[in-house]
């Protein structure tokens, strides 16, 4: 099959982003750069494992940070419990998946048979629930202040992974080699390996029969597939991604807290960069995580020298106001639902594909 | 069996039946009594902020989940009102104290008309018939209008003042009743038999249930279903804003967080009940409050999720909700 230029463009970017990130400490040596790389590594794969839901079967969940937040969760209580190590994170991995999976298996049986708004708002109360349920049961996850945490040893500031002839660190490239690295290298390869995993998923016959589902379920459902199950399916499949990648955010995080891992903030920064970089493929979410990332930490400077530049005009300096950024966000959110509905990754693949 | 029930009412006696169940667990009457009667005056406001949802939803398929704003703004405007009229609600005249309370009302549904005019024509009549990107877009509007909501009232809780009229309680025996509960209620009620007359007993009432049952029959006949759908999401928005004013009167400290929270109550309300009726929306919210007031008596840990399991619960009994008027 031959590729438009679109196509090609917007996989180059791709490969860009993810060659950036692979480079990532040694680009960019502030610490802010890092927690942005490191963010951004967590969100493509988060928002990547919601696009499989909304942009390869067509339904719309709220519940997305839940899953988020048990992974987390799962890796912080056991850290916070058994100290630091290995073990504990992988428990935690372990537990936070499975009680993903039997979550969204519950939820995926019940409501996906019903109309897809009947699944969005039984999401959306679950989703509360869950969020109620963390800022509660506080002796076990910390309530509104959350919990801190060791982080496995390997990834102390003051680990040497290389040392020269003098038993000091190795520098390579003016970066010294220390457990920082190696804990953003942990982040960037779950979260490549993660990534890769879905991209080889949505290539396989199961992708092939998910956007049949996405393009007619009626017809879907004629020809022989089992459309709830496979809604189902992909709920579990995306749930348990999501728990991963909240495992992963906990460790590099050394904290869990409702605002990092649960709260509906999250499932709306999901919603903006799926939506911005485009649904149904795997590369928008990449796009898209990185503008709204990169925005978020960025933006607001701006925005806070535009409102003391208007301060004179009333109401102007309120909107401008470094906290109200979602306020124009989702503004744009709305024009580009309207107007391009394939977000940035979809409308630039279309380019020159007519020929 | 089934049928002596389905004569005296069927499902209709679910809120009877929780209550005497409730009565039975609780033991002391008198807490009873004032649980049912908080439980009644909210699921009475949760009726005024779910019946336009419902209604929508049935005659459109159009699910607003901007819906919440309303209702926020509703409360903010309220609450700026009655705080502007300071003076009146001090006054020991009754006749200032309702002139206020109706102004304060009135602003908050002139509003909600006037942002649901807005809101049909701007935000959801591009994209009818696409439940994705009505989701979506209906989504962004919550975002923009929370912040905007923010940005003009800032984040710090606000005090709601109440008319001096309806401080207070009446004590019966050991039994005490608040007076601003009983006024929710009785209003609710009242808007309900208002909502039910206008549906059940008025030709414009047939037109929007003939519209639920069968849009594309009724608009064959010659009737412009469009424009009438403009009017009952005018209104709906206006109830949901009635309903957050009067929310933000019973809590007296309101922030912007208001409408986010009491988004999920209407949505298990709405699926509780079923969506496009008001019977049924109705039934729903008398359920909610009813089982969140007896819960948070009973067992408070369990309280929060009590909205919760009862969704689940009564969708595993009938996976449509209670009375739905859309299959």
């Amino acid at each position: 099959m031959k590729q438009s230029y679109g196509t090609l463009g917007v996989k180059l970017a791709v490969l860009a982003i993810w060659a950036a990130l692979l480079f990532g400490p040694f680009l960019f040596q502030d610490v802010r750069s890092i927690q942005v790389a490191a963010r951004i590594c967590i969100f493509i794969v988060l928002v990547a494992s919601y696009d499989l839901l909304i942009g390869y079967t067509g339904i719309v969940s709220f519940a997305h940070t839940m899953f988020f937040g048990f992974g987390a969760y799962g890796a912080a209580i056991l850290l916070k419990q058994m100290g630091p190590g290995w073990t504990p994170v992988l428990l935690g991995a372990g537990a936070g998946a499975a009680l993903s999976l039997v979550i969204a298996a519950g939820i995926g049986l019940l409501s996906l048979r019903v109309k897809a708004i009947f699944f969005a708002m039984i999401t959306l109360a679950a989703a509360s629930v869950a969020l109620v349920l963390a800022s509660q049961l506080s002796h076990l996850t910390g309530g509104e202040d959350g919990i801190t945490y060791r982080a496995p040893d390997l990834f102390k500031p003051a680990t040497k992974l290389l040392t020269d002839g003098d038993g000091k660190v190795l520098k390579l490239w003016g970066v010294s080699l220390n457990g920082k690295v190696a804990a953003y290298y942990f982040v960037f390869l779950s979260c490549a390996a993660l990534f890769w995993l879905m991209l080889r998923l949505v290539g396989s016959p199961l992708g092939t029969v998910l956007k049949a589902i996405r393009e007619n379920e009626a017809r879907a459902e004629a020809i022989g597939y089992r459309v709830v199950a496979y809604r189902t399916f992909v709920f579990c499949i995306s749930a348990v991604i999501a728990s991963l990648a909240g495992t992963v955010y906990a460790v590099w995080l050394k904290y869990t807290g409702p605002e990092t891992a649960l709260s509906f903030d999250i499932m709306i920064d999901i919603l903006l960069m799926v939506v911005i970089g485009g649904m149904g493929t795997m590369f928008g979410p990449v796009i898209g995580a990185v503008l709204l990332v990169l925005a978020q930490y960025y933006l607001r400077d701006l925005m806070g020298a535009a409102s003391e530049a208007v301060s004179a005009i009333p109401l102007l300096p309120e909107l401008l106001n470094p906290d109200r950024w979602l306020f124009w966000l989702g503004i744009l959110f709305i024009l580009l639902v309207y107007f391009f509905p394939k977000g940035i990754a979809g409308t630039a693949m279309l380019k020159g594909s007519r020929t | 069996m089934n049928a002596t029930l389905e004569r005296f009412g069927g499902v209709n006696l679910l809120p009877l039946a929780v209550a005497a169940v409730a009565f039975v667990l609780i033991g002391a009457p008198s807490s009873w009594v004032t649980l049912t009667v908080a439980g009644l005056a909210m699921g009475m406001m949760v009726f005024l902020m779910a019946s336009g949802l419902s209604l929508v939803f049935g005659l459109m398929d159009v699910l607003n989940f901007g819906h919440s704003a309303f209702v926020s703004l509703g409360a903010f405007i309220a609450a700026s009102v009655l705080a502007a009229l300071g003076g009146w609600l001090g006054s020991p005249s009754v006749l200032m104290n309702v002139a206020a309370l109706a102004a304060a009302l009135g602003a908050a549904m002139l509003f909600g008309l006037l942002a649901g005019l807005f809101f049909e024509k701007v935000i959801i009549k591009p994209v009818y018939a696409d439940h994705l990107r009505q989701i979506l877009i209906t989504m962004g509007a919550l975002i923009v209008v929370e912040e905007a909501i923010l940005a003009i009232w800032g984040g710090t809780p606000i005090t709601v003042p109440r008319p001096a009229f309806l401080e207070g309680a009446w004590i019966i025996g050991d039994v005490s009743i608040e007076i601003y509960r009983a006024f929710a209620f009785a209003l609710g009620l009242i808007v309900f038999g208002g909502l039910y007359w206008v549906l059940n007993r008025t030709r414009l009432g047939l037109l929007i249930r003939a519209g639920v049952e069968n849009r594309e029959m009724v608009e064959a006949l010659g009737f412009r279903i469009d424009r009438l759908f403009v009017g009952v999401f005018m209104l709906g928005s206006a109830l949901a804003a009635l309903g957050g004013a009067m929310w933000a009167g019973y809590q007296t400290l309101i922030t912007p967080a208001l409408g986010a929270e009491m988004m999920i109550v209407v949505f298990i309300v709405v699926i509780i009940g079923g969506l496009g009726s008001i019977e049924g929306t109705l039934l729903g919210a008398l359920m909610v409050g009813l089982v969140a007031n007896y819960v948070g008596f009973l067992a408070p840990k369990l309280s929060l999720a009590s909205n919760m399991i009862l969704m689940m619960i009564i969708l595993m009994w009938r996976p449509s909700g209670l009375r739905p008027a859309v299959k």
